[in-house]
């Protein structure tokens, strides 16, 4: 939980483009180990990930999950305005879909553990083919239930409560090409804001010529975000993609994400995926790098998560596939690795990390490296 | 608004109606490239749930993509 906005302690069901299983069809017996790899701006993440699913008379699939953050943290909020820390996060999901005709129904829970962080949540969602199969719609809804804590105050836990509404549509175009569209609101109620993060305002009695006070956030936050995605064929055994989402939220963030993909198999055993990602956000209306004097504001944020930024990332994946028999169960495995670079550029968030007159400081920016390397079998 | 709510509803239900006699244009036998494994939008779904993480923990935006965690791994 330290030093992060929580905003989505959720499992946002398996609906939306990239997640939904597809009506009409259970999703295949596979099991999955990944280890993961994050580092950058002074954090370092790493963890497995177990996923399992199996199948049983073809009507009913149930799937598990088990993933693990292990972090070692001396970001910039940390090293300005604390100390570095580790901590682990555990989380465990347990999730049944159900065939019954054309329709999928989904029942997921999921349960996320940490120091000073629990979250708690159920969701549900259909999937109903029409239209000569050439039609999925979804429909999805998710509730969760979360506590915060904080570490060094035994007396202190807040509530939060979310909601998540979605809706999704793939559409088969041509036998080349398949289209997808998805809308979802998210709602929260509660205490939002981190409990460890301070806003800056300036100060003239202090020696930096700037005070800290903790942050302010509003009780409550929507958020609307529709997306779009589509997936081509190439005239060669190739296929290229693309996602655009528009996102706009109740405290004044508007972002867009654009993603472009290219998917290659190479001889018969391998596939290599590239693909790159653009992000940008506008800031909340209640941030602010610097406070004009404390207390400005009923409502006060500095977290950089709440900035103008831009994001670019790189991807790039290669998947070896093995044939099954050993054991005998195995009908087929993949060894796949994974790496991404993320480049992050703050428009007004400034690292006060270098000495300078408040309000001069440069502006913050940093990158990070994130590698996976997964072992799938089909069974 | 509330003066073409009545039209987009008629012609919503109109539209409906109209599909309920479509034709599947692309035939189930034509389907082989869009069954091929690299045409899924979510081939490797404890992947990109990891990815969705990291993002989702660094960035405002929030939904739409798929499936997500709860928790933290941040910062």
């Amino acid at each position: 939980m330290r030093y992060r906005l929580h905003w989505l302690p959720v499992l946002v069901a398996l609906i939306g483009i990239g997640g939904r299983a597809a009506a009409g069809v259970l999703p295949e017996d596979r099991a999955d180990l990944l280890y993961h790899v994050y580092d950058g701006g002074g954090v370092q993440i790493d963890g497995p990930s177990l996923l399992v699913r199996k199948s049983f008379l073809e009507k009913i699939s149930v799937v598990g999950n088990y993933y693990m953050d292990m972090v070692s943290s001396a970001s910039i909020d940390v090293v300005t305005t604390a100390s570095p820390y580790k901590e682990r996060r555990k989380q465990w999901s347990l999730g049944v879909d159900a065939l019954r005709g054309k329709t999928t129904y989904s029942l997921n829970y999921i349960n996320s553990r940490e120091s000073d962080y629990d979250a708690d949540t159920a969701s549900f969602s259909l999937s109903q083919d029409m239209f000569g199969d050439l039609t999925t719609v979804t429909l999805g809804f998710s509730r969760g239930w979360n506590k915060v804590r904080r570490n060094n105050d035994p007396t202190f836990e807040e509530p939060t409560d979310t909601r998540s509404y979605s809706v999704g549509v793939s559409q088969i175009i041509t036998k080349n090409l398949i289209l997808g569209a998805a809308f979802e609101t998210i709602t929260d109620e509660g205490f939002l804001n981190n409990p460890y993060r301070s806003v800056r305002y300036l100060d003239p009695t202090s020696g930096t010529g700037y005070s800290f006070q903790p942050e302010v956030y509003p009780h409550t936050h929507t958020s609307n975000a529709f997306a779009i995605n589509g997936k081509y064929y190439l005239p060669f055994r190739a296929a290229i993609s693309g996602e655009y989402r528009y996102y706009t939220d109740t405290w004044g963030i508007v972002a867009h994400t654009a993603d472009f993909g290219y998917t290659m198999p190479w001889q018969k055993k391998w596939i290599f995926d590239a693909d790159v990602r653009f992000y940008t956000q506008d800031h909340a209306d209640f941030f602010s790098d610097l406070f004009p004097r404390a207390d400005a504001q009923n409502f006060e944020g500095r977290d950089k998560e709440l900035a103008t930024f831009d994001s670019y990332a790189l991807g790039l994946g290669a998947t070896y596939e093995f044939p099954g028999g050993r054991p005998r169960f195995v009908q087929k495995g993949t060894l796949n690795f994974r790496f991404d670079h993320i480049w992050f550029d703050y428009k007004d968030f400034r690292d006060i990390r270098v000495s300078a007159p408040p309000g001069t400081e440069p502006l913050y920016s940093f990158e990070a490296n994130v590698f996976q390397l997964f072992a799938s079998i089909w069974f | 608004m509330r003066r073409f709510a009545p039209a987009l509803l008629g012609l919503a239900l109109l539209t409906l109606a109209g599909c309920s006699g479509v034709e599947p244009w692309v035939k189930p036998y034509e389907r082989d490239r869009l069954a091929d494994p690299i045409m899924s939008l979510n081939r490797d779904p404890v992947s990109a749930a990891y990815m969705a993480h990291v993002f989702e923990a660094r960035e405002g935006a929030r939904g739409a993509v798929g499936s997500a965690g709860g928790g933290c791994g941040c910062n």
